[in-house]
């Protein structure tokens, strides 16, 4: 069973997947939509066997298949997982069907936002296949233990995520696109230079150059060399992630992207830098880590504030989801750059509970977008008078992502915030201010929308008094420009239906587990923990 | 009693195919019928170009080169391993812009070229010429010679060798770049500048030549490294050294040398830039290689901060100056000005006892560069308006949902040209890269990755402008290729995935092919 090769398996099912989805004739939209639902479910069941064959007390990389890739090079497409690549894994293998489950019923460019004047609709094959490609790449990523196949796939997964955007996004996709790939590719090229850097290292030392992560987790390099390196990497990772003040494009790329892309984008590819943190900074440069760490975490501190504070002052509310992201990502990098197990290991258990929770709460987002047409926080309110699962639904993922205890979120952050005291009293207490903010940010959130009277786009139930009209063009925070195009159509205000059945089997998975792992987190402590030790012996932390 | 210098025809049988069918293209200008010529012309360019290529491979294949390969010619040209992957190189790009050349389904007037050269762009004649569909093949044997001169500048063994074929594949092109069927003058002042200032350039290398010759009393590149590695080098050295350099640089349009190229690419008949694009390139820098290092591999600290500087100017002056350019023609232009950038980084990696992989990487670089830029621009020839090819960038809008496949494939070539990785381009940069760094020029390779960070903005605003924008009203066509255009777009597509996905067995052939002798 264990010989099984799933993660080839879930790299190539995916990628055909795709090929086939775009190769269906054009006006085979339904089979497209279910071929490519079916495909993501494979990878599912096939994450969630690789789990089961996954052996926590076994070594520290398993599953892995190597073959010689580019003999010149010296590189290798070698695939294994840890325990914190496999919950990555299992994250990225949850996420896509509920995206495409999500996407099934959008047409228009742009899901749920105001279609773009003078654009038709595009056809939605393509948006599957590239979603099933993303999927691929993702899964190469976290999968990857040959530095030079993590790179090939870290930067071809900006190709699907920028079709994704530029294609099917809304009125700015074009600026949000090219922004995102800009900001990713300047990271991932200076990261090329390290791998390189890193390679002509291994060849001086072990006479024979090698990308292979076990290989180079060995190597004893000069600290000067590792302080350029471990930069090299991080600048790379922190823009991924994204660290302020290197995350201005997130807000933007998260906001015109349509919704299956930003769930993916929040939930996975920004995974990718705090993943890369623990898998390539902290064990290969050591030295590095430790001199550059109270950098770090001045900047996850800062992030953490700043982000809630710039989350507070948004009306649209997927750029609030966005910079609510930007926060908790701060909490990550607290956790990983404490270099305390407990902290560790909740930074990796917030990871997917991040994934889970703002996942979700973007999939609301969309869905009331999808009903409203707007994404202004002004245009709606009473909408839980006319939908209360959807009412439900958003406070469920709006708590997650606050991290009220009870849901999956408060176990990770609470692990960061008392693993990390003991070792940086004075950042664990910074930080946990934001944790207030949290709660302003999300609770006025849903406050304005979901309660008080039916304003804005939301009609009122017949009788009461003429609605307001829709809030217009004002509280636009320095959109100007194209943004304004997004409000200007003054929307006819509609009765908001409640989830249908395909939206409650697209939310309910999340909402099990939001509330699962906040009360029961133990078998995913158990499959990281083990991974998260390993990691922190390579840095030669003590506790 | 007068002995023949040694002739090794095996070694020359690739210069001979080429030649001998640009020969025969003249013969067959000259007495063909006229309703012939055109099938014939082509069948011999291609005879020619694709003779000369595989018996490059037949030669590499059934001799036994493990010294690295011999010197023919009673010295004057030496057919190494290195000199063989170029000429392939040359020999098998060529044959792909050849069918180029051919292509006749696209241009109402059957050809992307003049029909008579010498008429006055504009008078009454030359509009009575424009649409008939009269072809002119002048341009086969001339180009054949420009091949013929770029494969005998990649085996040079001596400087005189050197530049008689610079002037050999220098003119043919001069004035092939003027024969565009339309915009015949922007054709000519291409022709016109590119003329003058490649006749400076040659001007340069011709008394870099007599300074070195002065100098060191030999031509031969071997004699010149013993001369200057004994006597070291004087004044005359290194002024004949720079001057040599600039000759050659000025060829491979790398900054500061490179004022040439963008009104050049932009004027000359697509096909025709196609080919110098991508064959011009290699063979340049087949010659900086192999003078650098054959020639003045002792002399490396005269050269090498030369070269670095160079380096940084080409690939910041192209990625920049490419953000402000609206034609796709002169876009490419200065994207092909930052990838010799690029290719410079390479030729640094190249340590001075011929170890390091910088070899290697140029050479698979200017293979991945030569077939992804001719394909980008045999795309160009397929979007058209009513005024010959569509090449403003505002046209290009919305290409995607009026033509997916030809948007699909300019994409593929544009995301290989910024290197983006399971891309031809991508292992060709990491290949250069990784040779620089290797040799210590980490900060170079820090400049280069930022350089490609800037180019490929451009890159993308086209993909955007193809993907993300509405159609403009009244666009361009596009055309539907014929079998040559097809062919070229297949065979340029396919490797540009292939080199990025399994780039193995070709890194390898480099790998071996990566010695030069003399």
């Amino acid at each position: 069973m264990s010989d099984f090769p799933f993660l080839v398996a879930m790299i190539a099912v995916p990628a055909v997947g795709a090929a086939a989805v775009a190769a269906l004739p054009r006006g085979r939209e339904l089979l497209a939509k279910q071929l490519a639902l079916g495909v993501s479910l494979v990878v599912l069941v096939l994450a969630a066997l690789a789990a089961v064959a996954f052996d926590t007390g076994g070594d520290r990389f398993q599953l892995t298949t190597s073959v010689a890739w580019i003999p010149d090079f010296g590189v290798d497409f070698a695939l294994g997982v840890d325990g914190i690549a496999l919950v990555m894994l299992l994250l990225v293998g949850l996420l896509v069907p509920l995206v495409i489950g999500a996407s099934w019923e959008d047409g228009a460019p742009g899901a749920g936002t105001v279609p773009e004047a003078g654009t038709e609709a595009r056809s939605m094959r393509f948006f599957f296949a590239w979603l099933l490609l993303l999927e691929a790449f993702m899964v190469g990523v976290f999968a990857a233990t040959d530095i030079f196949l993590f790179y090939v796939f870290f930067e071809a997964m900006l190709v699907p995520m920028y079709f994704l955007i530029g294609s099917f996004g809304g009125p700015r996709r074009q600026y949000a696109a090219v922004k995102f790939f800009l900001y990713s590719l300047v990271g991932g090229l200076i990261m090329l230079a390290a791998v390189i850097g890193l390679y002509v290292v291994s060849t001086s030392e072990l006479g024979e150059g090698t990308f292979a992560f076990d290989a180079l987790r060995q190597l004893d390099i000069d600290p000067g060399v590792q302080k350029l390196l471990f930069l090299g990497f991080f600048v790379a990772f922190a823009i991924k992630a994204p660290l302020v003040p290197l995350h201005t494009w997130l807000p933007d790329s998260a906001a015109e992207a349509p919704i299956g892309g930003a769930v993916l984008l929040v939930g996975i590819l920004d995974k990718v830098g705090t993943f890369g943190f623990l898998r390539y900074c902290l064990p290969l440069f050591p030295d590095a880590s430790r001199f550059f760490a109270p950098m770090v975490l001045v900047l996850a501190v800062v992030g953490v504030l700043y982000a809630a504070l710039l989350a507070m002052g948004q009306s649209d509310m997927k750029r609030l989801v966005a910079y609510t992201s930007i926060s908790h990502f701060g909490f990550i990098a607290l956790g990983i750059f404490a270099f305390t197990t407990e902290a560790a290991t909740g930074a990796v258990l917030y990871m997917v509970n991040h994934g889970i929770a703002t996942g979700l709460l973007f999939l609301v987002v969309g869905m009331l977008i999808a009903r409203g047409g707007s994404r202004q926080i002004g245009d709606y309110g009473g909408v839980a008078a006319q939908a209360p699962k959807l009412a439900a639904v958003f406070l469920i993922a709006g708590l997650a992502s606050l991290a009220l205890p009870g849901t999956n979120s408060f176990v990770s952050e609470f692990l960061v915030l008392i693993g990390s005291f003991p070792e940086r009293p004075v950042y664990a207490i910074v930080a946990t201010a934001g944790i207030v903010l949290a709660a302003l940010y999300i609770l006025l959130m849903y406050q304005r929308t979901m309660h008080g009277p039916a304003r804005g786009v939301v009609a009122p139930p017949a009788g009461d008094g003429p609605a307001s009209g829709p809030a217009g063009t004002v509280d636009e925070p320095g959109g100007g420009g194209a943004t304004a195009v997004l409000t200007a159509p003054a929307r006819a205000a509609v009765r908001f239906t409640d989830l249908s059945r395909r939206e409650i089997a697209v939310v309910a998975p999340l909402v099990v587990l939001i509330l699962v792992l906040g009360v029961h987190p133990q078998p995913l402590l158990d499959i990281i923990e083990p991974a998260v030790t390993a990691t922190l012996s390579d840095l030669g932390a003590t506790r | 009693m007068i002995e023949a210098p040694d002739l090794s025809l095996a070694a020359l049988a690739p210069l001979l195919f080429v030649f001998g069918a640009a020969c025969i293209g003249v013969l067959v200008e000259a007495f063909a019928p006229r309703d012939v010529r055109h099938p014939v012309q082509v069948a011999v360019a291609l005879v020619g170009t694709g003779g000369g290529f595989v018996s490059t491979l037949v030669y590499a294949a059934t001799q036994d080169l493990s010294a690295g390969g011999e010197i023919t010619a009673a010295g004057a040209l030496a057919v190494d391993k290195a000199g063989l992957f170029l000429q392939a190189t040359v020999a098998g790009l060529a044959t792909l812009a050849m069918l180029l050349f051919a292509e006749r389904g696209l241009d109402p007037a059957r050809s992307a070229f003049v029909a008579a050269a010498a008429v006055p762009a504009g008078s009454p004649r030359d509009r009575e010429l424009a649409t008939a569909t009269r072809v002119q093949t002048e341009v086969y044997p001339l180009a054949l010679f420009a091949v013929g001169g770029m494969m005998v500048f990649v085996t040079a063994n001596d400087l005189l060798i050197m530049f008689v074929a610079l002037e050999v594949l220098s003119l043919p092109l001069y004035l092939i770049s003027g024969l565009a069927r339309r915009r015949r003058l922007l054709s000519q002042e291409a022709a016109v500048k590119y003329f003058l200032l490649g006749a400076f350039a040659s001007a340069f290398f011709l008394y870099g030549l007599a300074l070195v010759y002065g100098a060191t009393g030999t031509i031969r590149l071997g004699e010149i490294r013993e001369a200057v590695g004994e006597d070291g080098g004087g004044t005359l050295v290194v002024l004949g050294l720079a001057l040599l350099v600039v000759g050659l640089l000025f060829k491979a349009s790398v900054a500061p040398f490179h004022s040439w190229t963008p009104d050049v690419y932009q004027g000359a008949p697509t096909p025709v830039t196609a080919f110098m694009a991508a064959c011009t390139k290699v063979a340049a820098f087949g010659a900086i290689l192999r003078l650098l290092y054959v020639a003045f591999g002792t002399e490396e600290w005269t050269w090498r901060p030369l070269i670095y500087g160079v380096a940084i100017v080409s690939m910041i002056v192209g990625a920049v100056l490419g953000l402000t350019q609206t034609d796709l023609k002169r876009m490419l232009a200065y994207s092909s000005i930052a990838h010799a950038g690029f290719l410079l980084t390479g030729v640094l990696g190249l340590g001075a006892d011929g170890e390091g992989s910088g070899l290697a990487a140029t050479m698979f670089y200017l293979l991945t560069y030569g077939l992804t830029t001719l394909g980008a621009f045999a795309v160009l020839t397929l979007v058209r308006d009513g005024d010959g090819e569509a090449s403003h960038l505002s046209q290009w809008a919305g290409l995607a949902a009026r033509s997916p496949l030809t948007a699909a494939v300019m994409g593929l070539f544009l995301l290989a040209l910024a290197g983006i990785p399971l891309t031809a381009g991508f292992t060709g940069k990491f290949a250069v890269f990784r040779a620089a760094i290797e040799e210590g020029a980490w900060p170079l390779v820090l400049v280069a990755v930022l350089a490609s960070a800037v180019a490929a903005f451009f890159y993308l605003r086209v993909i955007v402008l193809m993907y993300f924008s509405p159609p403009a009203a009244d666009g361009p066509t596009v055309g539907v290729p014929g079998i040559p255009t097809t062919v070229v777009l297949a065979v340029t597509a396919a490797a540009t995935l292939a080199l990025g996905i399994l780039p193995g067995a070709v890194l390898d052939l480099a790998e071996r092919a990566a010695i030069f002798v003399g």
